[in-house]
């Protein structure tokens, strides 16, 4: 049933692809500055911006994996997204605004306002490529398998396709081309995922409850879709995980690049609104989706394997779905929507990866007297080819590995080390760089090691007979971990330059709130 | 660096009388969704059975639905909320400040 269609969708796909091939086009004329490279001149409205962080956040994870979970497991999808919602509110009531007018690229600038930059940053590079290498290999793992099964064409060349794609687009369109292609594959999956939904709930009538009953007739697990299921199977883990993607998200380095592209705070504010508008109507949808996927495609046979499972996976119900109710042309759309969901995000990651290695590393660390922006570019150039080949090479290594963990692990990560000295520095007087330095590689290491011993790899992957660290989900003990260590490091720091540190907190306090005094006064 | 300047400001009374309030009201917005959404976490995890239970004998939607709806609603009508009152008076009332400290 898939491999007929090429058709519809390859021209899709060749469509979307030659759209954002222009858009990169017209980005790179107008990219001649670093501003231009890492936050798109500063000229993207909040509207825009929210619709780019939005889409960043529709990821395929979320696009199809979250109507996946629905289909197989009902109430659990809704946990999931609900702890993806949740952590946006919190950042904007404390972390957006100051963010944008402390910061100028980076998150890392922002942290830098008083802290010693060479400590933060490589602390915050180190936090920024974790995360966006973790990201990143399971995004590509992702992409090659849907490429794989919706295209036809062998792992090995999607991921290719998409490697490529990727570096071409960031090389040449940085933060402009990425920022516009994320908007407009934003649009294509809202518009898409809304009729794929509203088609879903005309074949109910437009009742919901006509269209649980259905669900709970046809799922083998019967009513028990409509509570919480196996998910999150205790009172730790369920807080932990919760922690996670609650903080994570105000940790994530690609999302919190997106602030730095609009030109003020007020922007910024307006930016986390309508993303979380569009965010929050997205995860409604997906869950009509998911019970939709469960009437419309689990119950039809032509849809499953000899086994009885869903033909791809749970990740494609969507997709059949879609082609249920909107017949080989739709699921082409979608198709293509799926496969520009993934190019936009990897490419959003790889330029948070590449910003980290050419502003924070190579500018600030190891540049110590400032370099030209033309060379700072060819830097971040040269780091986005680099992590581009570093994706495609990963993605083709994990390709039989289990990866659903890593998008957990980078949400734990940015959870306990990019957020705790992000919230830190700008709330907390008494922090210095030693205990941020300190405390948020505990936080890293905390994360990694818990993971590691956890129940997941440890047992799973590795093949170990014993459970060493019991449970899935390390950010509860990470961050506590993080924050700790951060706090008693700090108290400890008796040195000058801490000192300094403190001191400055109320200049830092002003510039958050009323912004910079000077238009052209340029951050550490 | 423009010490003076920002020292002038972050003495000023009204500077930090009117942070102090855009303070609580970031924290107490904030305090609202955490509470909110732990509070749907631990019933998740130690009384699941509640979410499970049908609103009525006569539907199959669960007291869980509702709830986490609420939940993305909260989410949105609290930005929304937040948005607003900043825009139109803690964002005034601090640019006047700025202005007024630096001529």
């Amino acid at each position: 049933m898939l491999e007929g269609m090429n058709l519809p969708a390859i021209g899709m796909f060749i469509g979307f692809v030659a759209a954002t091939l222009a858009v990169t086009w017209w980005a790179a004329r107008r990219t001649k500055t670093t501003e231009d490279f890492y936050a798109a001149g500063g000229k993207i409205s909040g509207f825009q911006n929210g619709l780019a962080i939005a889409g960043d956040y529709m990821s395929a994870a979320s696009f199809l994996g979250i109507s996946g979970l629905v289909f197989a497991s009902g109430f659990d999808g809704l946990i999931y997204s609900i702890g993806f919602l949740v952590g946006w509110p919190v950042i904007l009531f404390l972390i957006a605004e100051r963010l944008r007018n402390l910061g100028r690229y980076t998150f890392a600038d922002a942290v830098s306002f008083r802290l010693d930059g060479v400590r933060i940053r490589s602390l915050s590079a180190l936090g920024t490529l974790t995360v966006v290498l973790l990201y990143l290999i399971a995004q590509m793992v992702g992409a090659g398998k849907l490429i794989e099964l919706l295209f036809g064409l062998n792992y090995e060349t999607a991921v290719a396709i998409v490697g490529f794609l990727m570096i071409l687009y960031v090389t040449f369109g940085g933060m402009i081309a990425t920022t516009w292609v994320q908007i407009i594959k934003a649009v294509l999956l809202l518009l898409g995922a809304s009729f794929l939904a509203g088609a879903v709930l005309w074949h109910f009538d437009f009742s919901m409850e006509t269209l649980f009953v259905a669900a709970t007739e046809v799922h083998s697990l019967g009513v028990s879709i409509m509570a919480p299921g196996r998910l999150v199977s205790d009172p730790i883990s369920a807080i932990s995980l919760g922690l996670a993607l609650m903080f994570g998200t105000a940790g994530l380095p690609h999302i919190l690049m997106r602030f730095f592209t609009v030109p003020d705070a007020r922007e910024a504010r307006k930016s986390v609104l309508f993303a979380t508008g569009f965010i929050g109507y997205f995860y409604l949808l997906t869950f009509v989706i998911g019970f939709g996927a469960i009437v419309l495609v689990g119950a039809n046979d032509g849809f499953l394997d000899q086994d009885g499972f869903l033909r791809g996976g749970n990740n494609m119900a969507a997709l059949h779905l879609s082609q249920a109710v909107g017949g080989d042309l739709f699921m082409g759309f979608i198709s293509a929507v799926a496969f520009a969901t993934i190019l936009a995000v990897v490419s959003g990651l790889t330029l948070a990866g590449a910003s980290a290695i050419s502003h924070d590393l190579y500018a600030s660390v190891f540049c110590k007297d400032g370099v030209s922006d033309k060379r700072e570019m060819l830097v971040s150039r040269i780091a986005t080819v680099v992590l581009g080949v570093a994706a495609m090479i990963l993605g083709l290594s994990f390709e039989s590995q289990n990866v659903a963990y890593m998008v957990g692990l980078a949400f734990a990560i940015a959870a306990s080390v990019n957020f705790p000295i992000l919230f830190l520095s700008m709330y907390w007087r008494r922090i210095t760089s030693k205990g941020a330095l300190w405390g948020g590689s505990i936080g890293l290491l905390t994360a990694v090691t818990c993971m590691v011993t956890g129940p997941t790899i440890w047992v799973d992957i590795l093949g170990n007979p014993e459970i060493l660290f019991p449970y899935k989900h390390p950010a509860l003990f990470s961050m506590t971990g993080a924050f700790v260590s951060i706090y008693v490091i700090s108290i400890f720091d008796t040195s000058e330059l801490g000192a300094q540190e403190i001191a400055q907190y109320e200049m830092q306090l002003v510039e958050s709130q009323v912004g910079p005094l000077d238009k052209c006064s340029t951050k550490s | 660096m423009h010490d003076k300047r920002y020292k002038i400001i972050a003495s000023d009374a009204e500077f930090i009388s009117l942070q102090q309030q855009r303070s609580a009201f970031s924290w107490l917005l904030t305090t609202i969704v955490l509470v909110a959404y732990y509070l749907f976490i631990l019933v998740v995890a130690f009384y699941p059975e509640f979410l499970g239970t049908p609103l009525t004998p006569a539907t199959v939607i669960t007291w869980g639905i509702p709830f986490g709806i609420f939940l993305i609603i909260l989410s949105m009508v609290t930005t929304c909320f937040y948005v607003w009152r900043v825009n139109n008076y803690f964002d005034l009332r601090m640019r006047y400040i700025k202005e007024r400290l630096t001529e």
